[in-house]
């Protein structure tokens, strides 16, 4: 096996590339792992091949700054790996990584974790209708392919994501059909204070909203898509006016589209942490469960640092920031020298942390929005469970994730619980009147991303397979 | 305070759900506790496999009477009595398939040994260096994962008491019999049913007892859905492989690879050496395994005493207290000796012996 690295980095969006980048730079041996070919993480997520000749934007010309960076380092940048185990190991930390249909160990002092996020949908009637996509995921899906999701879309969802991929839509030429939000205006105004600690990502959100008012594209605040319509595709939405609370009041509208943006904030993706051990907390305002971390990135297990939205959502801006910090934490741990380098970041990332959190305070789902999903309402995709059923199995006592994964098997489906467990557990919570807190995700196993078989066994030589002596007769 | 309960069992698995039924008929007022969720621990992660092929020959008369339990429960644990063959791959493996079978058969399992022609006739995509096979008619599988959601119907349906989330963390001698002290307050009870699993050991050292129960830490994997591949439960000589495809088209793989962790520090963790050599040997045996993705692996933490037989019986030294668990293959044995424990508990006379848990371990009594 080869010499471990210092450092591991799992994740190469803005948290996990810089702190692969801080590592290096103090002369680490670091490796750092991402599942797409590019670095940039999902807000800087390359372009693909085909459309590299289109026009720059912020985010494009961020990422490819970054990636520069990146690729004159002497980081080892292991593209198209997905990282599906952790373990700890006598030396750091051992990563098992799927690449190019092969299983590979990969083995550092230090693992830093970078995961960042992925978006909760609330489940509607419909949601699950081919045309309907994520609003996050519509960012990744024009960001790389640089198409509109369809001609005429309506865009629906919490915080400042809908307004960005209403804006998006139509500069590559798409329709916006409607902007759909549960905020009122006056969540906006109550944002301000800390959207002004960062006013070059106030300005750029300003010219987003006057470029959808000067096409007078209709925008219902304090509204939600409650109905998604059509046989094979999306033919129309309907459109509710919410309660305070964001419950659903009475349909006002119905407005055609062939496609349908649809998102509620997103959550941190802490399946990895969970793994090495980590151990998680509920923090609504940071998006729901996160790890325990410090702002340096450092855990209490030994060898491991998490940065960026994994560890809460807090925008590109102080993932940046706070990969540094870890990349700096995690150069430290290996016996490098790091002075006084963290202070100087702290307050930039308090600074980024609190436009951040605002814009998260804005998109965190309230508690009515939950209603829109109604009895027949699939809540789990992969294995078609609809809300009544998981409904009955709640009330006849399964009190828990687990125990509702173990009788409906909803989590157990290619996506491993990570499209559903959201929605589940916060069901769980209602129906028991517990507190969202008192609900954990359910218990996190490997694979981390499902790993064919083939991976698994290698090639082996049957003689070869450890076979223990057999139980006893 | 509430009326003293005649029993509190503490473990929600198997073990204490049957013997928790099996009292209830018999007239009693049970309470089940357990730390989490009823069927979480072993009982609700382990493989489900029902294999007469793999349980130890003096277990075999209460694993066909469990087998006979399983069956009549049916649908409600996604019972199936599919067949199962065991396979040997190499001469020593297939003397050893032959030699323990043998004895297993003289112990009242229908299983016969079968020819590579039937073998592949019956499981075309099989492997064809399988050197040497045996079949059993009664094998077949349930559904763990459907435990809880079972015995919590069970238990309700027959108007038994249970508290989840409610770990038993003290455990005092009163006039009456016990107060134990839980996370959900006092429970008062005149009898006491340690069915604590892999816990067995710091729950009897409440009791000033010491019970010499260790943990093997047992590894599952599920792929995605299949189409179909193999119709039976597959085995290996060794028991080191047990693979068997659900109605949904998922193929289930097991075997009793080793990952690591502590009852007492969560759920284990999965180890990939383990997992890399039990899927290597899946494949081995079902090549077209190969292109199945694998979604989950997972652990469980499977109880044993030195002698690898039960502890079932009155706990030495404590009046009005017993224990159940150790059971190996205990999903299979389950449901039946909870009902002999429960008969012993009522007083009567169990139908097959218990396994006294005061007997010297180093000592072949069994
Ligand atoms: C789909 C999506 C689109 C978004 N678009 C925007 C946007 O346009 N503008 C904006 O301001 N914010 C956007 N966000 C928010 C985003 O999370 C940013 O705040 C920022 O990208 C966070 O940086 P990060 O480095 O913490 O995480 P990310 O940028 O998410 O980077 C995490 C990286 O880890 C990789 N990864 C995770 N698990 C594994 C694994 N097991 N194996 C291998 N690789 C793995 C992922 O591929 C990813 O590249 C988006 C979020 C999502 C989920
Ligand atoms: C991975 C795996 C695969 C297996 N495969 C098979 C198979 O294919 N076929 C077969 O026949 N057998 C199999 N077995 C064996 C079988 O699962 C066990 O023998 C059986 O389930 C044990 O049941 P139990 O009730 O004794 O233990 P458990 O199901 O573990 O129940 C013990 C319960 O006690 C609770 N508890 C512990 N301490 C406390 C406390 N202080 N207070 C309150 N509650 C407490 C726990 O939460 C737990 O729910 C397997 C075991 C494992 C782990």
């Amino acid at each position: 096996m080869a010499e471990p690295f210092d450092i591991a980095v799992l994740g190469a969006g803005p948290a996990g590339a810089n702190a692969a980048l801080e590592a290096s730079r103090l002369g680490c041996r670091v490796v750092m792992i991402d599942e797409q070919s590019h670095a940039g993480g999902q807000v800087w997520r390359a372009k693909s091949a085909a459309v590299l000749s289109a026009p720059e934007t912020p985010e494009t010309s961020a990422g490819n700054q970054l990636r520069k960076a990146v690729s004159q380092s002497a980081i080892a940048h292991l593209g198209d790996a997905r990282v599906w185990q952790i373990e700890q190991v006598p030396e750091g930390w051992s990563l098992q990584i799927l690449v190019g249909g092969r299983s590979e160990t990969i083995i550092a002092k230090a693992l830093v974790l970078a995961t960042g996020a992925r978006e909760f949908v609330q489940p509607i009637p419909g949601w699950t209708l081919p045309g309907v996509i994520g609003l996050a995921g519509a960012t990744s899906l024009m960001k790389q392919a640089l198409m509109p999701p369809g001609h005429r879309t309506v865009v629906s969802g919490s915080g400042p994501l809908v307004f960005f991929v209403a804006s998006e839509i139509r500069r590559l030429g798409g329709t916006v059909a409607a902007v759909v939000t549960p905020n009122s205006r006056m969540d906006w105004i109550g944002a301000l204070p800390s959207m002004c600690r960062r006013p070059d990502l106030m300005w750029r959100g300003m010219v987003w909203m006057a470029d959808l008012m000067l096409a007078r594209v209709p925008i219902f605040w304090r509204h939600a898509v409650s109905d998604v319509r059509g046989e094979d595709a999306v033919s129309s939405v309907q459109i509710s006016k919410l309660g305070p609370d964001w419950t659903p009041l009475r349909t006002v509208k119905t407005v055609t589209s062939d496609s349908v943006c649809l998102g509620n904030g997103l959550i941190p993706a802490l399946e990895a942490a969970q793994l090495a051990g980590l151990e998680i907390t509920h923090a609504p305002e940071l998006g729901g469960w996160v790890p325990k971390v410090a702002k340096d990135g450092s855990t209490n297990l030994r060898g491991v640092f998490m940065c960026g939205d994994g560890v809460g959502i807090r925008g590109a801006s102080a993932a940046e920031i706070h990969g540094k910090l870890a990349g700096l934490s995690a150069a430290e741990f290996t016996g490098k020298q790091v002075g006084l380098q963290k202070n100087r970041l702290y307050a930039r990332y308090a600074a980024a942390s609190s436009f951040g959190l605002a814009m998260t305070a804005l998109s965190v789902p309230r508690p009515g929005l939950e209603k829109l999903a109604t009895p027949q309402t699939i809540m789990c995709r992969c294995e078609s469970l609809s809300r009544d059923q998981l409904l009955h199995e709640i009330e006849a006592g399964a009190a828990s994730t687990n125990a509702v994964k173990s009788g409906l098997r909803a989590g157990m489906g290619p996506c491993g619980g990570k499209f559903c467990q959201t929605a589940i557990a916060r069901l769980v919570a209602s129906t028991k009147g517990l507190e969202e807190g008192a609900v954990p995700p359910h218990t996190a196993r490997p694979p981390l991303r499902p790993v064919p078989v083939s991976a698994l066994a290698g090639d082996f030589a049957y003689s070869d397979l450890p076979i223990p002596k057999p139980a006893p007769l | 305070m509430t009326q003293a309960y005649d029993i509190a069992i503490i473990g929600g698995g198997i073990m204490g759900c049957g013997t928790a039924l099996r009292v209830a008929k018999g007239g009693m007022r049970p309470i089940v506790l357990d730390q989490g969720d009823l069927g979480q621990g072993a009982s609700g992660v382990n493989a489900g496999t029902l294999s007469l092929q793999i349980k130890r020959v003096k277990l075999m008369p209460y694993a066909l009477k469990g087998h006979a339990e399983w069956e009549s429960i049916g649908d409600a644990v996604g019972f199936r009595k599919t067949g199962g063959y065991t396979v040997a791959f190499t001469e020593r493996e297939a003397e050893l398939l032959h030699e323990r079978q043998t004895l297993k058969a003289e112990a009242g399992a229908p299983i016969t040994f079968v020819s590579n022609n039937a073998l592949r006739a019956a499981e075309p995509h099989l492997s064809h260096k399988v050197r040497a096979a045996s079949y059993c008619p009664d094998d077949g599988y349930a559904n763990s994962s459907l435990t809880g959601q079972y015995y919590r119907a069970q238990l309700r349906d027959n108007g038994i008491d249970y508290k989840e989330r409610a770990a038993v963390t003290t455990i005092a001698g009163s006039a009456g019999g016990f107060e134990l002290g839980t996370s959900k307050g006092v429970i008062s009870a005149t009898r006491v049913l340690l069915a604590a699993g892999a816990w067995l050991k710091p729950l009897a050292a409440l009791l000033d007892v010491e019970l010499p129960v260790q943990a093997r830490i047992n590894t599952v994997s599920v792929t995605e859905r299949m189409p179909p591949l193999t119709s039976t439960v597959i085995g290996h000589a060794t028991g080191l492989l047990t693979m068997k495809q659900k109605a949904n088209g998922t193929v289930l793989v097991g075997g009793g690879w080793q990952g690591r962790g502590m009852p007492q520090e969560g759920r284990g963790e999965v180890l990939s050496s383990s997992v890399a050599p039990n899927l290597a040997l899946a494949q081995y045996a079902l090549p077209d395994l190969a292109k199945a993705r694998v979604l989950r692996s997972w652990t469980g933490f499977e109880a044993n005493v030195p002698d690898f037989y039960p502890l079932a019986g009155a706990l030495s030294g404590v009046e009005d207290a017993y224990v159940l668990g150790c059971v190996r293959g205990g999903y299979t044995i389950g449901p039946y000796i909870g009902k002999l424990m429960g008969d012993y508990i009522l007083g009567r006379e169990p139908e097959l012996p218990l396994f006294d848990p005061g007997r010297d371990f180093t000592k072949d009594v069994i």
